[in-house]
């Protein structure tokens, strides 16, 4: 409990920090949401009326200061676009979102794991070499090509799935298969190595020195050994995750959280844009801290402290 | 007397002459770039029901590689069988399949490995990879398994038997594990198990709980043995008949008394001679000036285990308490001790790698407390050997530049300069100079060691510290590195501080001793005084538990259950007992 304590402490700092260095990245950012705001049409006066209203013309340690202030009540602010609260807009896409992710760290882990074991398990043939090629595909391969390339053999051509939209779960599949493809590269590549480093140890040896099937000793033996580097990967690749959830939802017109930022960086919606990087920056933390809990449940030499 | 023991040992040895197992001209081959390389070549031999056969060997003998063809566990695709039988009863295992391999692995045939402590799988609790081990061969319940394991642990005089079925292996210390690993291998009792090392890895006394376990388990179930080792004192203590073995091939196939007593193959002879024995060293210590090179006085190091909401320190290890001792010129002090008695950690703070209490000087000159700030005129003073020559020299670099670096590091003489001594330590340390643009792969174990030494010389320390620097050679090459250290030091009066577990090859090398056991020094004096005349129980215990490579030697025996070692960490503000060391003579100092 403590341990969880004192990781919610250190999670609120980093917060800060993110608020920070976004606040202060958009102040210097040469764009101008009043122009956005205003039109190309308004007069100079006009422009300057909202600035104050917004107290856009303020030092940067003043505005910082009142958001931070309202942050602390709860408050993301208003849109300056949509004229709606930032907050509002965010619950109301996020669980779109968080339905998106779910299926889609299911489908890389699921790709990248088995892919990752039936390589380690064919290792140095034809099978593990063309394993690995096609991680390496999936690796460099640019979200957007992945998505439209799905979209237009499944959707378009074989019209299995809807081309777009949300509702059903056959809108989940396409993008949440988009979302596995383009991480399971990583995760195969990585679940090979460490099982194959597992393969290899003094445990593996004894457990087939007694007798044991090849199934229970890769399954049970070797298997949550493996695993465990990888768990602590998925913390962190939550935030690689977000960028490929952005680019997903808008060629998949899925109206998640990704979405609506990249509406609002177009727009340079600053609010909403504080408020998704926040929101996902929790998203971030939250997910290494669940990677951490997880892994003493799997090794119980780990003790959190 | 001779004779009589021979035929004393077949006696009990061979009451059913019908073998177990038999290997015939068994040849295991790599397959490389060049083709087909044998690891094993033609070996041949028989294993009688409740025998123990020892096979024994250096490193690269191929004994590892002639047990691992036995289980079928041989390293696929490179290394197989490629010629010869390996018969256990009707079977021939180097033709079988893997399914039938796989029920004769842990029923039939069972093996114990070298390292206890990387050997069990660290996510499973102890009673399952108890109970999978016997439900993979039985068709029996969990229960049933269940209980058949608390049985299997209590035969292996395991303390709490069963709380350690709930427990995971890093609970354990080795000793425990290698218990575990030796119930799960005799659990359903084999007719052949084969011990690889079983003990190399684990601590004196412990090995000594272990080998006596072994030996009476293999009286009541029978179990025939093959004990791979390299320690002679282990063979002659377990062994009834043994295998010598050199580069893959038999040397020499005799019962124990006979190999030892009258070794046929000059092979042997230079193997058995090569053993350090303890009480072998009959010379007088030569005057040692009482000039002290480095003292210590009431040296204190512990580690602070951090905890709780703003990670404070709530425990700490004390892994050196109170310690204190000199090293004259020109002497060689050991300090020996098991694993975690702080001897490693004395060494570390001794060239400022941890931070200390109490005072250690070097040279005339105080270290810092602190620890990580030694000026460099006093590093140059004190070098270090280590245990590993593999991991201690960078694989990138040649040897000669190895050695030059601290010259150096601390800017001594030009390009040229450097490179005539590096030639020149390589010359003192055994090896050609037309070797020093090669790079560290290209040597043995032995001579890697060597240029470690070398190294250390190179800025003509007063103290070597080396931190079981022959642990890791075969014992031939072990010999001629402890001649060289003693060769080096005569030459060159410098001061060693040797740390080992190892109590014979401190008895050859040592001038003075210290024993360690928990962070404190139990025992201290003349090589003579620790060694002739113990005082301490755990020094005796030390002493007495050390394998004696004669197979005529008698001990007595002790059974002991094995249970928690005492741990090293207190909570702040409390610790150990001190121990108050006492003159008994001569300056020969006991803890009370």
């Amino acid at each position: 409990m403590v341990y969880i304590l004192r990781r919610l402490i250190q999670s609120a700092l980093i917060l800060l920090g993110v608020s920070f260095i976004t606040f202060v990245l958009l102040y210097v950012l040469p764009a101008d949401p009043v122009r956005q705001i205003a039109g190309r049409a308004a007069t100079a006066e006009t422009v300057e009326n909202i600035r104050q209203q917004l107290g856009l013309d303020q030092p940067l340690f003043v505005q910082y200061g009142r958001y931070l202030a309202a942050l602390a009540q709860g408050d993301l602010g208003r849109s300056y676009l949509q004229k709606t609260e930032v907050a509002e807009l965010i619950l109301s896409r996020l669980p779109a979102t968080l339905q998106l992710m779910a299926a889609g760290i299911f489908a890389e882990l699921v790709l990248g794991l088995s892919m990752g074991i039936a390589a380690a398990l064919m290792r140095g043939r034809i099978g593990d070499q063309l394993l690995m090629m096609t991680s390496f595909v999936t690796v460099s391969a640019p979200q957007f090509v992945v998505s439209l390339l799905l979209l237009y053999v499944f959707a378009v051509k074989l019209g299995w799935f809807p081309i777009g939209g949300y509702g059903t779960l056959a809108h989940l599949v396409l993008p949440a298969i988009t979302l596995g493809i383009l991480g399971s590269g990583w995760y195969s590549r990585m679940m090979r190595s460490s099982m194959i480093e597992v393969l290899r140890a003094d445990y593996i040896r004894t457990a087939r020195a007694k007798g044991l099937g090849r199934a229970r000793v890769v399954f049970r033996h070797a298997l949550p050994n493996a695993i465990l580097p990888v768990i602590a990967m998925i913390g962190i690749d939550i935030g690689i995750f977000m960028g490929g959830i952005v680019v997903v939802e808008s060629v998949f017109g899925w109206p998640g959280i990704g979405q609506l930022a990249w509406q609002a960086i177009q727009r340079v919606d600053i609010p909403i844009i504080m408020g998704v990087t926040l929101v996902s920056a929790f998203a971030i933390v939250l997910g290494n801290l669940l990677a951490d809990l997880v892994a003493p449940l799997i090794d119980p030499r780990i003790r959190l402290r | 007397m001779m004779p009589a023991e021979q035929t004393l040992s077949g006696a009990t040895t061979a009451p059913d002459t019908s073998p177990v197992l038999s290997v015939e001209g068994l040849t295991v081959s790599v397959r490389t770039e060049f083709g087909l390389r044998p690891l094993v070549e033609d070996l041949s031999f028989t294993l009688n029901r409740g025998e123990t056969l020892a096979i024994a060997g250096e490193s690269g003998s191929g004994k590892s590689i002639t047990s691992l063809a036995i289980m079928g566990l041989l390293p696929p695709p490179a290394v197989r069988v490629t010629a010869g039988s390996i018969r256990l009863g009707q079977t021939n295992l180097t033709t079988a399949s893997e399914a039938q391999m796989r029920r004769i692995r842990g029923d039939r045939i069972a093996m114990i490995f070298q390292e206890p402590m990387t050997s069990l799988n660290p996510v499973l609790t102890i009673g399952t990879q108890l109970a999978e081990a016997m439900r993979a061969h039985e068709p029996i319940s969990r229960q049933e398994a269940r209980s058949r394991a608390l049985a299997a642990l209590t035969a292996v005089r395991l303390s709490q038997p069963e709380r350690r079925l709930n427990q995971y292996p890093h609970e354990l210390s080795g000793g425990m594990r290698q218990r575990v690993m030796i119930a799960m291998a005799l659990a359903l009792r084999p007719e052949v198990l084969i011990a690889d090392e079983p003990t190399t890895a684990l601590d004196v006394t412990v090995q000594r709980e272990v080998l006596d376990l072994l030996r009476d388990l293999q009286r009541d179930l029978g179990t025939a043995i093959i004990l791979i080792t390299h320690d002679m004192g282990v063979v002659a203590e377990m062994a009834d008949r043994v295998i010598v073995m050199k580069s893959g091939r038999m040397v020499e196939q005799a019962p124990v008394t006979t190999l030892f007593q009258a070794p046929a193959q000059p092979y042997t002879r230079d193997l058995l001679a090569a053993v350090p024995r303890m009480g072998g060293r009959t010379d007088t210590p030569a005057a040692i000036s009482a000039d002290a090179v480095a003292s210590l006085s009431d040296v204190v190091v512990r580690f602070p285990i951090k905890g709780g909401l703003l990670g404070r320190t709530t425990l700490n290890v004390h892994a050196v308490e109170h310690v204190s001792f000199d090293i004259r010129r020109g002497e060689t002090f050991a300090l020996v001790g098991e694993s975690g008695c702080g001897k490693s950690t004395i060494a570390k703070a001794m060239v400022g790698l941890v931070p200390h209490q109490g005072q250690i000087t070097v040279g005339g000159h105080v270290l810092s407390p602190r620890g990580l700030d030694a000026p460099r005129s006093l590093r140059r003073r004190v070098q270090m050997v280590f245990q590993d020559p593999m991991a201690a020299l960078d694989p990138r670099m040649r040897v000669g530049d190895l050695i030059a670096e601290p010259l150096l590091i601390h800017d001594i003489g030009t390009a040229a300069d450097r490179r005539a001594r590096a030639a020149d330590l390589i010359r003192r340390v055994g090896l050609s100079p037309d070797q020093i643009d090669r790079y560290p792969h290209e040597f043995s174990g032995g001579q890697r060691q060597r240029i470690c030494i070398a190294r250390a010389l190179a800025l003509k320390p007063d103290l070597i510290i080396a931190d079981e620097s022959v642990s890791a050679l075969d014992v031939s090459v072990q010999a001629r590195v402890l001649a060289l250290l003693q060769e080096l030091q005569k030459e060159m009066g410098v001061a060693f501080l040797f740390i080992s577990h190892d109590m014979a090859v401190v008895d050859s090398i040592s001038d003075r001793v210290g024993v360690m056991y928990l962070g404190q020094i139990v025992e201290m004096g003349t090589r003579a005084q620790v060694f002739g005349d113990p005082r301490h129980p755990y020094t005796q215990r030390l002493i007495e538990a050390v394998p004696v490579p004669d197979p005529a030697h008698q001990r007595e025996k002790t059974i002991r259950l094995a249970g928690d070692v005492p741990s090293p960490v207190h909570p702040v503000g409390s610790g150990p007992e001190r121990l108050i060391l006492r003159d008994v003579g001569g300056g020969h100092l006991v803890a009370m």
